[in-house]
């Protein structure tokens, strides 16, 4: 103890302050942010975890209808998604059908499981358009391009 | 085999010079490194002027291999991989430039290009032998990052691993398919992949060079950094590098403002900033060169903190690098909407090289730091809590902090990488950045408020409290004064966090106004020494800025609102409601109640541009007592349909002095090219034809060959053909119809007409041999034409360009007087900036 008296007398005033700084910062970011994270689920498991926040990746079904008439609510748009591991849900997003939907081969959706579906808040579209530097996409598009003429 | 029609000159001339280049970086890092290690006079003149002509090699090799690629992109080499990816004949030749540096290898080449003008500029400015000193030293770090940008781009194979992409593979050698296997297979390619629509744009043309000279300028003090301590005179690089500092701040700053004044007007994004990843990873940097510029003016001044110069100095770099590894591997895929997106050999190869870019500058930076720590000087005596040089110490900390708080949450993608954890965004991204740093915009606010109007050393305290008094309390009127009569409206994160918000706009104001009052106080009206003031006061008012048009953002499209449907999204948990829906339908010729507006769906049109349409969408505010029109204007959003069926929504803005109205077409049904035809009835007819339908007859007027009127506008050069149309119905109505069929490479295209009144659609199904025209008629009992569209209301955003505008001219304006430029080439430099900046910000709305 007296030891870390002597210390602290020996030390600036500035470098006090850097590390309460630091130590605002790392409070900050434990306290205030570590709460916040959300995490990257199964569509299995965001289903054992009803009205948590949770990221899913995962697909749109397409053998299954998307239902979205805009004239009626352009703020309800249902579908179903699957995951890679095989998980299924119907997902409601209750705003307007994002363009390139039907098109897209990824959809990371965020937001909470309730009883019969997925309650989307947010939707971010991973198209093949923006997979620019995919090659497998790029010998798609040349063949679809190609071949049609 | 020979494959027809390829031109392979240009891709080896560029190779070789990516060859060239990337060979002579590295001579001259070495030859430079070399020379600064030298103590003899004549021999290190010797290696300098070897190492300079290695420079200028590499410079002029990366002017030729950016010619080469503009040259192949322009002449629509489909031969070439690069070509192929980026351009496409369809495209306007104003966007090449952003066809170019919308991959990785042309953004590399143009950091490489800046990194080697800055080079130069820094050879020339020590030409004078009383600073020649710094030469050496800086210019290998410079040649350094230049061999490592050039890597990026050279695709040579290293024990069957290519390193770096080159822009001049060929498409054949890259991408498999049958018809590669056919001597003539270019001739089946017709068009590239072409400028992703997203980015057609004209900021897609001027944010990345600008962008990009920010992000190149950061290594200037770095470098002098690095110098400093090669040549032991610690603190004498400080005074040569703060004006390139200054620049930088200006440069970066402006760019990453850029690409919000791109985002806010001409992407759906709903404004200008998200705390996306790849903003906040150009964000940080600047940050943390803000706080550097602080702690150089203090050294400056006084003799402390040179040792921050050194960390911020350093980092400021290290966190370019860091940025350009977080959105060029591809890691914030997931989490970014503008990142990168890589397959996976070329992201493990990337991931590689940049880790060695990041490593090959941080490692050796912050090893050399560490051993010279004690040789770097620094006062013994402390600081006085009165004294200036103190509180910009804090000031520069906090943004430092700030700065790190940001790229701890940006990296949490990586932490997950790493350590297979599952991590996720929060779910209220801007919340969890906002509510840590609205305290952090109250800290700095006060503090740039309050610290000129201390002296460095000590200050009286009265001197303080007199000419802060007028400041302090016409702040605090103006902030009660808003609280009162426009109140910030933002509560759903509760009465703590609009609290928060009041306190950070006190703070805001308190600056804007203190600055202001030293100019005229503090300075005596001295403009010429004023760029602090005026650098400050403009970041202030950014910050007012940002404060009130994010807090009083108004969806004015929302459904709830107008009754239309049914709340929805209410959280189960919390029962309270989540955002309110935010689109609402228009009904062609329908007014609708939007906020204070009664909005019209009129008409659409197509644009000049191939598959663009327009829609004009009428809003009109009336007076409630005496329903007479009090405010009316047009806006035209427009969606932007692609061949591949891609689309682009972009706003349309409705700009006041004191607030935005700003909409976009959230969803609009697309013309559907597939419709079957068999369900129009088709006739034959000529010019001066009638044919009947269930309501009354119509003549085919003329055959128009491509029309340029209000609704479609055909080049000579096209192949359109429109039928003039008039319907005559049997209430003796009349009505218009212009359907119109095109034809191009891709094939025949209708543009049907649809005639609303009488629900009748009509196609211009073709042309038949004995020069008539087949038009198709189709009868529906309910056609509605419609959009979606999304509304808000941004109240003073202008504040936040003007702002912006004014720190610029204040940073230039300081760079300019550290720089000691003569007065006519600083008033050149001023003019042409604020006058640029204004025009992009402010007018070119």
């Amino acid at each position: 103890m007296c030891y870390l008296r002597v210390e602290f007398q020996h030390m600036k005033r500035t470098n006090i302050i850097i590390l309460v700084g630091i130590a605002a910062l790392i409070t900050g970011l434990i306290v205030f942010s570590a709460a916040d994270f959300s995490t990257y689920d199964t569509i299995d498991a965001a289903k054992k975890k009803p009205g948590t926040f949770v990221h899913i990746i995962a697909k749109l079904d397409k053998a299954r209808p998307v239902e979205y008439d805009p004239i009626k609510n352009p703020n309800y748009l249902a579908f179903y998604a699957m995951d890679s591991l095989g998980g299924q849900t119907k997902v409601i997003f209750h705003n307007s059908k994002p363009t390139d939907l039907e098109k897209s081969e990824r959809l990371v959706m965020k937001g909470k499981m309730e009883a019969d579906h997925f309650e989307c808040s947010d939707i971010l579209l991973k198209c093949p358009s923006k997979y620019k530097d995919d090659k497998k996409q790029l010998e798609k598009t040349m063949n679809d391009q190609t071949t049609s003429n | 085999m020979h494959f027809e029609g390829e031109h392979l000159l240009p891709g080896q001339i560029g190779h070789f010079f990516v060859v060239l280049g990337f060979v002579a970086a590295l001579i001259s890092t070495i030859a430079y490194f070399t020379a600064s290690r030298k103590t003899d006079i004549a021999e290190k003149q010797s290696w300098l002027r070897f190492a300079r002509f290695a420079f200028f090699t590499q410079v002029a090799s990366s002017a030729i291999i950016f010619a080469t690629i503009f040259y192949i992109c322009s002449h629509h080499y489909f031969e070439y991989m690069y070509a192929y990816k980026h351009a496409s004949t369809e495209l306007e030749s104003k966007y090449l430039l952003a066809c170019i540096w919308e991959g990785q290898e042309g953004s590399f080449l143009l950091w490489a290009i800046w990194n080697g003008i800055l080079g130069t500029l820094i050879i020339i400015k020590n030409r004078d032998p009383k600073t020649s000193v710094w030469e050496a030293p800086v210019m290998s770090v410079i040649s350094m990052a230049q061999f490592f940008l050039l890597m990026m781009i050279i695709g040579v194979y290293i024990f069957n691993v290519r390193i770096g992409s080159s822009p001049f593979t060929l498409t054949r050698n890259e991408i498999a398919g049958p018809i590669f296997s056919l001597p003539n297979y270019l001739t089946f390619i017709k068009d590239g992949v072409g400028l992703n629509v997203l980015l057609r744009n004209y900021w897609m043309v001027i944010h990345p060079p600008v962008l990009f000279l920010g992000f190149a300028s950061t290594i200037v003090p770095f470098a002098y950094a690095y110098a400093g301590i090669q040549t032991k005179r610690f603190g004498d690089w400080v005074q040569v590098a703060l004006p390139w500092a200054l620049l930088s701040a200006l440069v970066l700053g402006t760019g990453i403002m850029m690409g919000g004044k791109w985002a806010y007007e001409s992407l759906s994004f709903g404004g200008y900033w998200a705390w996306d990843p790849v903003e906040n990873a150009s964000l940080v940097p600047w940050l943390i060169l803000v706080a550097g510029l602080h702690t150089m003016v203090i050294y400056k001044a006084t003799g402390h903190s040179l040792r921050a110069n050194y960390v911020f100095a350093i980092l400021t770099f290290v966190f370019v690098l860091y940025a350009t590894f977080l959105t060029r591997t591809g890691i914030l895929a997931d989490t970014s909407v503008h990142a990168f997106t890589l397959d996976d050999t070329t992201k493990k190869v990337t991931y590689t090289l940049l880790l060695l870019f990041l490593a090959a500058f941080t490692l050796p930076a912050l090893t050399l730091y560490f051993l010279n720590y004690k040789k770097i000087p620094s006062i013994q005596k402390e600081e006085r809590t009165d004294s200036r040089e103190f509180w910009i110490f804090i000031g520069s900390l906090v943004l430092f902090l700030a700065s790190m708080f940001i790229i701890a949450k940006t990296s949490a993608p990586v932490y997950a990488a790493i350590t297979g954890s599952k991590i996720a965004p929060p779910q209220q991204i801007e919340i969890s950045y906002n509510k840590v740093l609205l305290p952090v915009t109250f800290i700095i606010g006060l503090l740039s408020a309050i610290t000129q109007y201390f002296k460095y050393k000590s200050t009286p305290s009265s001197y303080i409290l007199k000419k802060i008094a007028i400041p302090t309390l016409l702040a605090l009127i103006i902030t009660i004064a808003i609280s009162r009569y426009y109140p910030m409206t933002f509560y759903k994160q509760g009465g703590g966090y609009l609290g928060a918000i009041y306190f950070a706009l006190f703070a805001a104001i308190y600056s804007v106004l203190a600055n202001a009052g030293y100019i005229w106080s503090g300075l005596n009206g001295k403009l010429k020494s004023a760029g602090a003031s005026i650098a400050h006061l403009g970041f202030a008012l950014m910050l007012v800025g940002i404060l009130i048009s994010s807090s009083n953002k108004k969806v004015i499209s929302s459904s709830v609102v107008n009754g239309i449907n049914l709340q929805v999204g209410k959280d189960p948990m919390t029962k309270e409601q989540d955002d309110p829906t935010e689109n609402l339908t228009l009904i062609r010729q329908v007014p609708a109640k939007m906020g204070p507006y009664e909005v019209t769906y009129l008409r659409d049109s197509m644009g000049h541009e191939k598959g663009r349409k327009f829609y004009e969408l009428s809003f009109e505010r009336k007076d409630e007592v005496t329903k007479k029109t009090i405010e009316h204007f047009t806006l035209w959003p427009d969606v932007y349909l692609m061949k591949d069926n891609n689309m682009s929504s972009n706003p349309d803005t409705k700009t006041y002095a004191s607030r935005d109205v700003f909409t976009y077409i959230s969803y609009a049904v697309s013309d559907d090219k597939t419709t079957d035809t068999s369900q129009f009835k088709i006739k034959e007819m000529a010019e001066g034809d009638t044919a009947f339908y269930s309501n009354g007859y119509l003549i085919l007027n003329a055959v128009v060959k491509n029309p340029d009127n209000g609704k479609y506008h055909f080049k000579p050069t096209d192949a359109a053909l429109m039928a003039d149309i008039t319907l005559h119905s049997k209430d003796s109505m009349h009505y218009k119809a212009n359907p119109v069929v095109t034809v191009d490479e891709f094939g025949v295209n209708h543009v049907d007409d649809t005639v609303y009144a009488q629900n009748m659609f009509l196609r211009f199904a073709g042309v038949t041999d004995n020069q008539k025209i087949k038009l198709g008629i189709k009868e529906s009992d309910k056609i509605i034409d419609f959009v979606t569209v999304k509304a808000y209301v941004f109240p003073f955003i202008n504040l936040v360009w003007t702002g912006l505008v004014i720190m610029a001219i204040g940073l230039l304006m300081s760079a300019i007087k550290r720089a000691k430029l003569s007065t006519f080439y600083a008033a050149l430099a001023l003019i042409a900036t604020a006058a640029g900046l204004f025009y992009m910000f402010l007018y070119a709305n």
